[in-house]
């Protein structure tokens, strides 16, 4: 279909979205490669100098980032347990005859299409609020102890919190999967007399494979970067730091833009690596 | 303005694949050429050369005496009608037709009555407010047909445009496509793989394989004198009856080859540089054979297919292949009879052993002279 | 389904079904009902769930006393503005891609992707510096120009897959008809692609309005969206939680309307054409 003459006109039609995009790429990176390297502080312009890896080294060694990497890693990590099994589950019961499916799928997407700052500031007050909160009253009347959530386990109440966003999403896609899956390999397991179980393994799971490697891979980039939930309702704190969270905090709340550059490339270079090793562990499930 | 259309050394490649090797073909103006061949053959992709819709990586196209290689296809002055319609949906079959019209900038009162013009001679007239999910294929057809018509262009392309259509409508089709070249005379390329729709539109009929053009020429050029053994397997269906057999005797009247069975046959041939003993294949059509007491051919009748109109008989010889014979509906052979099958000298053919067709001694009356530019390379 | 399922079972699933998503759900719904109360009622153990003392005060309340209004139209203008850019740059290129692809399309789109999966802390402070510097802070042009890029990759894809779903021998044929290349875009392929184009701005103007990283560090009080709104309520004074729930429903009911539609091209534009 393509011409010479279509191929001129193409090259000019995709060319402001790529110059765009690349200026978008390079230059704050450039950027940040810069100050990363700077004594730079907003507090005291004009004074700034060269330092090479000395930001890098005070934001590695500080046992602040140690805390950081490992509270974002729990966060990736359970969220990415929980959507994907619970939306897995969420999918392979949507994926019955229901009556009302389609009420039934609004609620279990809405979720999703909450906005980050809403969503954990009601559960923080509403539901997990100690006092007053609705899971207060929940433990009350079953005799227990409320938890007091943002105390005694704050990076599980916003691992919930977000796991709870981001659910619809994954029993979404698992749920478009799966019914992609042949009514006739359904009906042919059944004449065979393969039992449910031995079905969702052998059959089901392996064609679901593909769709499960995308959410994780989608999910995960954007789980690094968990940021508003956070501010929200922490505001930060040991416990509940994640790496992003670090950067923002040294670069907006203690003006230091010579750390936090370096800490941004830090971020940069994780998610690179996570990402490849990502799509190299699952790159077999998915079309190059 | 003519429609004259002329191929130069015409190639096609992707990068390391060539669908089209070097094309040299010239159209008349108001010609009805028929490119005809296997599926992949390279039909479609050379019509869509002539168009402009694919650039030519070599080689020179001419249009009514200009060189088109740089010219986009809205300004070559041709119509196509796609082989899936390739209506505007959103239009309506008044929109449908009149865009080409309103693209050159015609005023809307000329596209008007020209737009109705053609919906009538196409009995379209009670549909020019529907869109064309509201038609059907025949229908469609004819919007297709018609913004092609009213832009009256120096020559119409058609790509396979009756293989959506079921048998009747194609027939009917056939029919209006022929008229419609004879009232407006004007240069038309028609891609297909039936041969049927190739020998009843044709006036000149090209027959591709593999990019190549085997043979260019009339219908029953290619009927009569096909050049090697694809075109004589191509077109006429049932297909040729192919025999592999040696050659007996040469001389001035022809070639004497061997039968299954033992006799012998001469046909009206050239012997060219054939020596006796040389593997020829002996070609003849399920039409040719008669069935008959004294016939040449013997065997066992394995399948009787009964039409009506005709009958045609599979026989099992007793050694070498299946053959066809074409006999009347009223025949009244049965399965499992013995049969004996008469061969005329006068419809045989002989092809060497690199597939190419002998030389007759006499053309058919109704093949046409033979032109220079219609033997294959 | 060939055979009638049992109807025990398809209660039973029924039934499951409906308790689920009704406790996904519920933290909506609370929140929902929670705008409805007094400050006194919505803080009050045991929680009261429908038998309450139902006001509309907590939406005079909010818009009188924080100007809810403003904040909305701030995110009505950023999530509109900044996908009409992005289909404005879209258009084209995703037209490139599908009807006249190179040899590296294919590359081309994955980079465009992948620009997406740039951590944002990673080029926060330098588009901090230079908003500050250029006086772009807390502007609506400045956020329009970051949620912009952010989506562009987002927009490019989704127009790319409906746009490859349209007959390309239907393109072929205007040239045919005698359309310039622009006029083919603007007289066949965009009414064509109307419903595609509806369904790429609809998510995109979602993923925009929820957007919480940008508009929470850019923007303060001019510029800012319900998202920073939203999260001003994280050190109130006093009692809040009714308001805060009026304020959020407000600020999500548009959005919850709009993604109940756009199911179907959530995942097609999310997960970049891997799962069908």
């Amino acid at each position: 279909m393509a011409t010479r003459h279509t191929r001129a006109l193409a090259y000019t039609a995709v060319t402001p979205s790529v110059v765009v995009l690349f200026i978008w790429m390079i230059v704050p990176l450039g950027l940040t490669l810069y100050f990363s390297v700077l004594n730079y502080n907003l507090l005291d312009p004009g004074n700034e100098s060269y330092i090479g890896f000395l930001n890098y080294e005070y934001f590695l060694t500080d046992p602040a980032f140690t805390a950081a990497l490992v509270n974002t890693l729990k966060l990736v990590g359970g969220v990415l347990v929980i959507t994907v099994v619970g939306g897995t589950l969420l999918a392979l019961l949507l994926d019955q005859p229901i009556f009302g499916q389609g009420i039934v799928r609004l609620m279990v997407i809405a979720p999703f299409f909450v906005m980050p700052t809403v969503s954990a500031l009601i559960w923080k007050n509403l539901l997990m609020h100690p006092v007053s909160g609705l899971f207060a009253w929940l433990a009350h009347s079953v005799g227990l102890e409320p938890i007091d959530w943002f105390t005694e386990a704050p990076l599980v109440a916003i691992c919930l919190i977000v796991a709870w966003q981001w659910l619809p999403f994954a029993a979404l896609i698992l749920l478009t999967a799966l019914q992609s899956l042949d009514q006739e390999q359904k009906e042919a397991a059944e004449m065979d007399g393969t039992p449910a179980i031995s079905f969702f393994f052998y059959i089901v799971l392996p064609h679901i494979a593909r769709a499960i490697t995308v959410v994780i891979l989608i999910e995960t980039i954007f789980l690094l970067n968990v940021f508003a939930e956070i501010r929200v309702t922490t505001g930060g704190g040991d416990a509940t730091t994640n790496i992003p969270f670090m950067v923002y905090a040294q670069a907006l709340l203690q003006f230091d833009v010579g750390g936090a550059s370096a800490g941004g490339i830090v971020a940069v270079i994780l998610a690179n690596i996570v990402a490849f090793f990502l799509v190299r562990m699952i790159g077999r499930n998915l079309e190059a | 303005m003519s429609g004259k259309i002329i191929l130069r050394g015409v190639n096609k490649s992707f990068g390391d694949v060539t669908i089209i090797p070097s094309v040299d073909l010239e159209i008349d103006d108001g010609e009805f050429v028929v490119f005809v061949g296997p599926s992949g053959c390279g039909k479609s992709t050379l019509l869509r050369l002539i168009a402009g819709l694919e650039d030519v990586t070599s080689g020179r196209i001419e249009i009514d005496g200009v060189d088109v290689s740089d010219v986009p296809p809205a300004k070559r002055g041709l119509s196509m009608v796609f082989q899936s319609y390739a209506l505007y949906p959103h239009m309506s079959v008044r929109g449908n037709i009149g865009f080409g019209l309103k693209m050159a900038g015609e005023n809307k009162d000329v596209i008007r009555q020209k737009v109705e013009k053609a919906a009538a001679t196409l009995n379209l007239a009670n549909y020019l407010d529907r869109k064309p999910r509201q038609l059907s294929g025949g229908q469609r057809q004819r919007v297709a047909i018609g913004r092609a018509i009213v832009r009256e262009p120096k020559a119409f392309l058609f790509d396979e445009p009756l293989s959506n259509l079921d048998a009747a409508l194609r027939v009917q089709m056939r029919l209006e496509i022929a008229q419609l070249h004879e009232s407006l005379a004007t240069t038309m390329i028609y891609v297909t793989h039936d041969q049927v729709e190739a020998m009843t539109l044709a006036d000149k009929i090209v027959v591709l394989n593999a990019g190549n053009i085997e043979q260019a020429g009339s219908p029953l050029d290619l009927y009569h004198h096909p050049v090697n053994l694809f075109v004589a397997g191509f077109i006429g269906s049932p297909k040729m009856n192919f025999l592999a057999t040696d050659v007996r005797a040469t001389g001035p009247d022809g070639v004497t080859v061997a039968l299954p069975g033992g006799r012998d046959i001469r046909v009206p041939v050239a012997a060219g540089v054939l020596q006796p003993g040389a593997k020829v294949t002996l070609g003849v059509r399920p039409e040719h054979l008669k069935t008959s007491r004294q016939g040449e051919l013997t065997g066992t009748v394995i399948v009787a297919e009964r039409l009506g109109g005709e009958t045609y008989l599979y026989i099992r010889p007793a050694e070498g292949p299946l053959f066809v014979v074409q006999a009347d509906g009223n025949d009244s052979t049965r399965v499992h009879d013995r049969i004996a099958v008469g061969v005329d000298p006068e419809t045989c053919h002989l092809f060497d052993a690199d597939g190419r067709s002998l030389a007759r001694l006499r053309r058919h009356p109704l093949a046409g002279a033979l032109q220079a530019s219609q033997q294959a390379s | 389904m060939a055979r009638a399922v049992s109807p025990v079972r398809r209660t039973v699933t029924t039934v499951a079904a409906w308790f689920i998503g009704f406790i996904i759900f519920f933290p909506i719904l609370w929140m929902a009902l929670t705008s409805f109360k007094t400050e006194l009622e919505a803080f009050s153990t045991p929680p009261k769930f429908l038998f309450f003392d139902w006001t509309l005060e907590n939406f005079g309340i909010v818009q009188e006393r924080s100007n809810y209004l403003k904040f909305a139209g701030n995110s009505i203008i950023l999530s509109l503005g900044s996908t009409l850019v992005g289909l404005l740059f879209a258009v084209p290129a995703a037209w490139a891609m599908a009807f006249s692809p190179g040899r590296r399309t294919k590359d081309l789109l994955m980079w465009m992707l992948s620009t997406k999966m740039m951590p944002p802390v990673g080029a926060l402070i330098p588009i901090y510096l230079i908003f500050k510097d250029f006086g772009l802070l807390d502007s609506r042009g400045g956020l329009i120009t970051v949620l912009f890029l952010l989506n562009l990759p987002i927009i490019v894809w989704m127009l790319f897959t409906y746009f490859k779903e349209i007959p390309g021998e239907i393109l072929e044929a205007s040239r045919m008809d005698g359309a310039t290349l622009w006029r083919e875009i603007v007289y066949v392929l965009t009414p064509m692609a109307v419903p595609g184009i509806a369904s790429t701005l609809l998510l995109n103007v979602i993923l925009a309005w929820n957007e919480a990283f940008w508009t929470l560090n850019l923007t303060t009080t001019e510029a800012a969206p319900l998202t920073a709104f939203i999260a001003s309520y994280s050190s109130p004074e006093g009692l809040f939680w009714a308001k805060l729930s009026a304020a959020s429903t407000m600020a999500v009911a548009p959005i919850l309307v709009l993604g109940w539609f756009s199911q179907r091209q959530l995942v097609r534009g999310l997960t970049f054409g891997a799962v069908k």
